[in-house]
C-alpha cells in the first residue's frame, strides 16, 4: 500500500518576540499509511506539537515552516497557497486539540461548530451534515444524541467534551486526523473511555492518524509506530513493539525510565514502619483536623461528612476524578469557601471557617499552591515582589531584609537568585510553579495545600516538583496536603491517601495498604484505570467488570445511599442506593466505606486478578 | 438571568438616588444666586433679600431637596428662576434637539468604529492597522473646538460645501436637516470613533488568540469568517461597554460642540442656566445627564449578559 502522507526533511523556525529565528523542528521524516496510527513522543519543547501543525501547512504565530514536503497523496502541502491549504484543512486532515474546553468557542452552540467544517467545505448541505454528526454522536457513546447538539459547550462535562471535539474532527471524513495530546487532560477513567473511541473510529473508517503525547504507556495503547523526539530531532523510529520492548536509543531508554509503573501497592513509598511511626504520631495529635464537614456552592452540596487528618511532616495525598470535590477540600481548609458544618482545627484549635474571620498567625500556617501556575502569579510584578508581599505581611520584614530572604527562598526552590528581577511570563512552567511555592514558603507554614499543581507539567518537569516537595519536607518539616487525580503521582509521594468519590471519603488510610487489595470498588476503578506500558492493556481492561459499569458515566452527586451506586459492578441493588453505607476498618487507620464486607471485597478483587492472570 | 438582570436594574435605581442630592449639593455650592444676578451687582441688600424670599431661596436647603425630589418622581421639573417659565417646557424642545444630534452621530459611528476595529484586527500588525490606529488617535487628539473650527474652516468657508452653522426649521425634511447637521455631526464622529475602534480591535485581537480561534483555522474556516462569527461575538461585552460610555457622552458630554456651532441643545442650555443662577434649570438638566449615563449603562451591563450564553443561560 502507498503511504498516505510522507513527510520529508521538514524543518521549522521559531523566535521569541523580537528575537532571531531559530530551528526549533530540525529534518524531521516519516510516513503514514492508510489506517495507521504513528505516535510522536517527546517532552516538550521536542517540536512534538510544532510538526503536527505543520502537517496542516499551519504554524503558531512566531513559528515558520522554514524546509522541507509534506507530501499528503503524493501533493505537498506546504507547496499550495492559503486557499489551497484551507481546503484540506478540516476535510482532509482534522485536528484534535489537548483541551476540548478551551478549542470549543464558549459563544456557539455544539452542533454549529462541529457542522461547520462539512458545511464550508461544500462536503454537506445543514440538514445532511446535522444527521452525520447526531450519527457521531451515537457511535461515540454520548447521551442524548439527539439534542446534545443543541448545548453550548460549557453545558457538557469535559468528558462528553473531549468525545464531542473528536465528532467535530470526524465530521467531514478525513483521511487524517491529528491528535495533539488528547487525553493528557483527562481523568484516567475519562481516557480509557475516549482512548477506546479512537481506536474504535480509526478501525472502522480506515483513518490514519499522528498521535502527538508524552505518554508511552498510552501509546503503546493505540499507535502502530512510535517516532521519538528530543529537542525537534528524530532519537529513533520503529514500530510500537520494537520501541516500548527493544529501545535502542539512549534517550528512549531514559524516557522509559521516568514512567512511573502504576501503583499496585507492593511498598511504593514509605516502608511499613515509618508509616507506623507516623500513624502512632498523629492519633496523639494531628496537626491538621478536618471533622465532619459539609460544604455547598449556594444549594449544591459539594462535600459531605468529611474527616480527614494530617499529621507533622505528613503528605496526605487525596485522589478522585473532576467533580469529587477535591479542590473544594483545599478551598474549605483554607477558609476560602466556608463549610456548611463541621469544623477544622490546627493544633486542636478550631479555625474560624472564613478567611477574613482568622488572624495573621492562623493565615500564615496554612498556605495554598494552585494548579495554574501563570494565573496566579500577577504577570506584571517582578518575582522578588511576589515573594516579598507575604514576607512583609506576615513577617513584617524591612527592605534589606526582604530582599536577602526573597534570594534565600528562590534558592530554596532551586532557582537563581537573580530571578527576583524577572517578570513571570519570561519563566517556564516549571519554574513558575517552583516560584509559587517559593510564595507559600514565605510565610513559613504548617501545612501547604497543593492543589494538582503538577497536573499542568509534563511527566519529565512534574517529577523534578514532587523531588523539589519531598526536600523542603525534609528540611523544613512542613506537611503538605496533595490533591491530585494522577493516582501514579500520589502514590509515589503520599504517607497516606484519601480517596474523595462524589464529596465522600470512600476510602483512607497508609497509601501501602489503600494500594493493596481489598479496595474500595472506586480504588479498584481508577488504579486499573491507569494506563500499563505494554500493548493490549486497553483492551484487557475494557474487557474487566469495572470497565465495563463503570468508565462511562459522570460522577453524580447524591443525597442518600452510596454515591458510587450506579457505577459500581459489586452494587447490592436496594440497599446501596437506599443506605449509607457503614465504616468498615480494615487494617490500623485503613477504613473503607462500603455495604459490602471486606473479605466479600477481597474475595471479588482475587477473582478478577486470578481471571485477567488467564 | 432575570434574577441577574432585576438585581442590575435595582442597581441603577440606587445610584440615581445617590446622584441627585449630589446634583443638588452642587448646585448649591455655587458661588453668588439667582436674585443677585437677576438684580445685578448693585442692588441693595434689603432689595436682594426680598427677591430671595419670593422666590423662596431663604428657605433650608434640605426642605429646598425634598420639594424639588418629590417633584421629580412626579415629572415636575419645576419654574426657571430666570424666565420664570415651566422647565419641562423650556427643556423639551432642547432634549429632542440634542437627543437627535446624538443618535444621528450613533448611527454613523458605532457601525463605523466597529467596522473599522475589525478590519484593524483582521490586518493587525500591518500598514492599514496602524494608519486607522493612528488616524483615529489623531482626530481624537484635536481639542473639539479646534476641530469644529478646522472643518468650518475647510468645508464652509473655503470649500462652500457645508452650512457653518446648524439652521433647524420645524418643517425642514430629514435630510436637509442631516445637511445642515453635517459639520456638527463629523465633529462628534471624530471624537468619539478613537475609543471605540481601539476598543473593538483589542478586544477582538484579545479573543483571536484563543485556541478556539486555532482550532477554527484549522477547520479550514475563512479568515472573514473567523472574525465575524467566532471572534467577534466572545468580544462584545467590553466593546458594548465603550459604546454605552461613547452614547452616554454624546449626550452629556456635547458642551463644547453645542457652543461652537451655537447648536440649541441640551448642554448649552445648561450652560446658559449656570451664568444665570438658574439654579432649578441646572438641577433638571443634571439629572437628565444623570440618568441618561446610568440608563446606558445599565442597558450596556444587560446587553453583555445576554450576549455571553453563560451568563444567559444560568440561573
Amino acid at each position: 500500500m502507498s503511504d498516505l502522507l510522507k513527510v520529508e526533511d521538514l524543518w521549522v523556525e521559531g523566535r521569541p518576540p523580537g528575537g532571531k529565528y531559530t530551528p526549533i523542528v530540525k529534518g524531521v521524516s516519516f510516513s503514514i499509511k492508510p489506517g495507521e496510527v504513528l505516535a510522536l513522543i517527546g517532552e516538550s519543547g521536542s517540536g512534538k506539537s510544532t510538526i503536527s501543525l505543520a502537517m496542516m501547512g499551519y504554524a503558531r504565530p512566531g513559528c515558520r515552516i522554514s524546509k522541507g514536503k509534506v507530501l499528503l497523496n503524493g501533493e505537498d502541502v506546504l507547496a499550495l497557497d492559503l486557499k489551497g491549504r484551507r481546503d484540506i484543512r478540516g476535510s482532509k486532515i482534522a485536528y484534535v486539540a489537548q483541551s476540548a474546553a478551551a478549542a470549543f468557542n464558549p459563544s456557539m452552540k455544539i452542533n454549529r461548530q462541529v457542522t461547520e467544517a462539512p458545511i464550508l467545505h461544500g462536503i454537506m448541505q445543514e440538514n445532511v451534515a446535522v444527521e452525520h454528526a447526531v450519527e457521531l454522536y451515537r457511535r461515540l457513546d454520548l447521551p442524548d444524541p439527539e439534542s446534545i447538539g443543541g448545548r453550548y459547550p460549557h453545558q457538557v462535562s469535559g468528558g462528553q467534551l473531549q468525545r464531542l471535539m473528536v465528532a467535530m474532527a470526524l465530521s467531514c471524513t478525513p483521511e487524517l486526523l491529528v491528535l495533539d495530546e488528547p487525553t493528557t487532560a483527562l481523568d484516567v477513567t475519562t481516557q480509557i473511555e475516549v482512548l477506546k473511541a479512537f481506536k474504535d473510529i480509526i478501525r472502522r473508517e480506515n483513518t490514519a492518524a499522528i498521535y502527538v503525547t508524552h505518554d508511552l504507556a498510552v501509546v503503546a495503547q493505540v499507535a502502530d509506530h512510535i517516532v521519538v523526539l528530543y529537542d525537534g530531532e528524530m532519537m529513533e523510529q520503529g514500530s510500537t513493539d520494537e520501541i516500548v520492548n527493544r529501545p535502542s536509543h539512549e534517550y528512549t531508554k531514559i524516557l522509559m525510565s521516568a514512567i512511573r509503573q502504576p501503583p499496585k501497592g507492593e511498598g511504593t513509598h514509605s516502608d511499613s514502619s515509618t508509616a507506623t511511626s507516623i500513624e502512632e504520631a498523629i492519633s496523639a495529635a494531628p496537626l491538621l483536623q478536618v471533622s465532619d464537614v459539609t460544604a455547598a456552592y449556594g444549594q449544591v452540596t459539594i462535600l459531605r461528612d468529611i474527616d480527614m487528618r494530617v499529621g507533622n511532616r505528613e503528605t496526605v495525598g487525596i485522589i478522585g476524578e473532576s467533580g469529587c470535590g477535591k479542590s473544594t477540600m483545599a478551598q474549605v481548609i483554607s477558609g476560602l469557601l466556608p463549610p456548611v458544618s463541621g469544623d477544622v482545627s490546627l493544633d486542636g484549635n478550631s479555625l474560624p471557617g472564613r478567611v477574613k474571620g482568622r488572624n495573621r498567625d492562623q493565615l500564615k500556617r496554612v498556605q495554598i499552591v494552585f494548579q495554574m501556575a501563570d494565573v496566579a502569579l500577577n504577570p506584571r510584578q517582578k518575582i522578588g515582589k511576589i515573594l516579598g508581599r507575604p514576607l512583609k505581611f506576615y513577617h513584617d520584614m524591612d527592605q534589606a531584609r526582604c530582599k536577602e530572604r526573597v534570594g534565600e527562598l528562590l534558592e530554596l526552590v532551586e532557582l537563581p537568585r537573580a530571578f527576583a528581577q524577572r517578570y513571570p511570563g519570561e519563566l517556564s512552567g516549571g519554574q513558575k510553579q517552583r516560584v509559587n511555592l517559593a510564595r507559600a514558603l514565605a510565610a513559613e507554614p504548617d501545612v501547604i495545600l497543593c492543589d494538582e499543581v503538577t497536573s499542568a507539567l509534563d511527566t519529565v518537569v512534574a517529577a523534578s516538583v514532587i523531588k523539589l516537595l519531598e526536600d523542603l519536607q525534609e528540611k523544613l518539616g512542613v506537611s503538605y496536603v496533595f490533591i491530585s487525580h494522577d493516582l501514579s503521582t500520589v502514590a509515589a509521594f503520599a504517607n497516606r491517601i484519601v480517596v474523595l468519590y462524589a464529596g465522600r471519603v470512600v476510602e483512607q488510610g497508609p497509601t501501602t495498604s489503600v494500594l493493596s487489595p481489598p479496595y474500595h470498588p472506586y480504588t479498584k476503578l481508577l488504579l486499573s484505570s491507569v494506563p500499563e506500558l505494554r500493548q493490549g492493556w486497553l483492551e484487557d481492561v475494557m474487557e474487566t467488570q469495572e470497565a465495563r459499569s463503570g468508565i462511562a458515566q459522570d460522577v453524580k452527586m447524591s443525597a442518600v445511599g452510596c454515591p458510587f451506586f450506579d457505577r459500581c459492578p459489586v452494587s447490592i441493588g436496594g440497599v446501596c442506593d437506599t443506605q449509607a453505607p457503614p465504616k468498615r476498618n480494615v487494617a490500623q487507620k485503613h477504613e473503607i466505606i462500603c455495604h459490602r464486607q471486606i473479605d466479600e471485597l477481597l474475595s471479588e478483587q482475587e477473582m478478577a486478578v486470578g481471571a485477567a492472570a488467564r | 438571568m432575570t434574577y441577574t438582570i432585576l438585581h442590575r436594574l435595582a442597581l441603577g435605581l440606587v445610584t440615581m438616588w445617590v446622584v441627585s442630592p449630589l446634583v443638588f449639593a452642587s448646585t448649591e455650592i455655587l458661588p453668588g444666586d439667582v436674585a443677585e444676578s437677576i438684580l445685578g451687582k448693585e442692588a441693595p441688600a434689603e432689595v436682594v433679600a426680598a427677591m430671595r424670599e419670593r422666590l423662596g431661596l431663604d428657605r433650608p436647603a434640605y426642605v429646598r431637596y425634598w420639594d424639588w425630589l418629590s417633584g421629580l418622581l412626579v415629572g415636575d421639573l419645576g419654574v426657571s428662576l430666570a424666565s420664570g417659565r415651566e422647565i419641562t417646557e423650556l427643556i423639551s424642545d432642547r432634549l429632542w434637539n440634542t437627543v437627535r444630534l446624538a443618535a444621528i452621530t450613533a448611527v454613523i459611528s458605532v457601525p463605523l468604529a466597529v467596522i473599522l476595529g475589525l478590519v484593524s484586527a483582521m490586518k493587525a500588525g500591518t500598514l492599514l492597522d496602524r494608519t486607522i490606529s493612528i488616524g483615529t488617535l489623531c482626530v481624537i487628539s484635536v481639542p473639539e473646538f479646534f476641530m469644529a473650527a478646522l472643518l468650518v474652516f475647510v468645508f464652509a468657508v473655503q470649500l462652500r460645501w457645508l452650512p457653518a452653522m446648524p439652521i433647524l426649521r420645524p418643517d425642514q425634511s430629514f435630510l436637509s436637516s442631516m445637511w445642515s447637521l453635517a459639520l456638527p455631526i463629523l465633529t462628534l464622529t471624530f471624537a468619539v470613533l478613537a475609543h471605540m475602534t481601539l476598543m473593538t480591535r483589542n478586544a477582538v485581537i484579545n479573543v483571536l488568540s484563543s485556541a478556539y480561534i486555532e482550532m477554527a483555522l484549522l477547520k479550514g474556516v475563512p479568515n472573514y469568517r473567523i472574525i465575524l462569527f467566532h471572534a467577534f461575538p466572545n468580544a462584545l461585552s467590553p466593546i458594548i461597554n465603550v459604546i454605552a460610555l461613547n452614547l452616554a457622552y454624546l449626550v452629556a458630554g456635547v458642551v463644547i460642540v453645542e457652543t461652537a456651532f451655537s447648536y440649541p441643545g441640551l448642554a448649552r442650555l445648561m450652560v446658559d442656566a449656570v451664568a444665570t443662577r438658574d439654579i432649578p434649570l441646572v438641577q433638571a438638566c443634571g439629572m437628565i445627564f444623570s440618568v441618561t449615563y446610568v440608563m446606558l449603562n445599565l442597558f450596556a451591563d444587560i446587553l453583555s449578559i445576554v450576549s455571553n450564553p453563560r451568563l444567559r443561560l444560568s440561573q
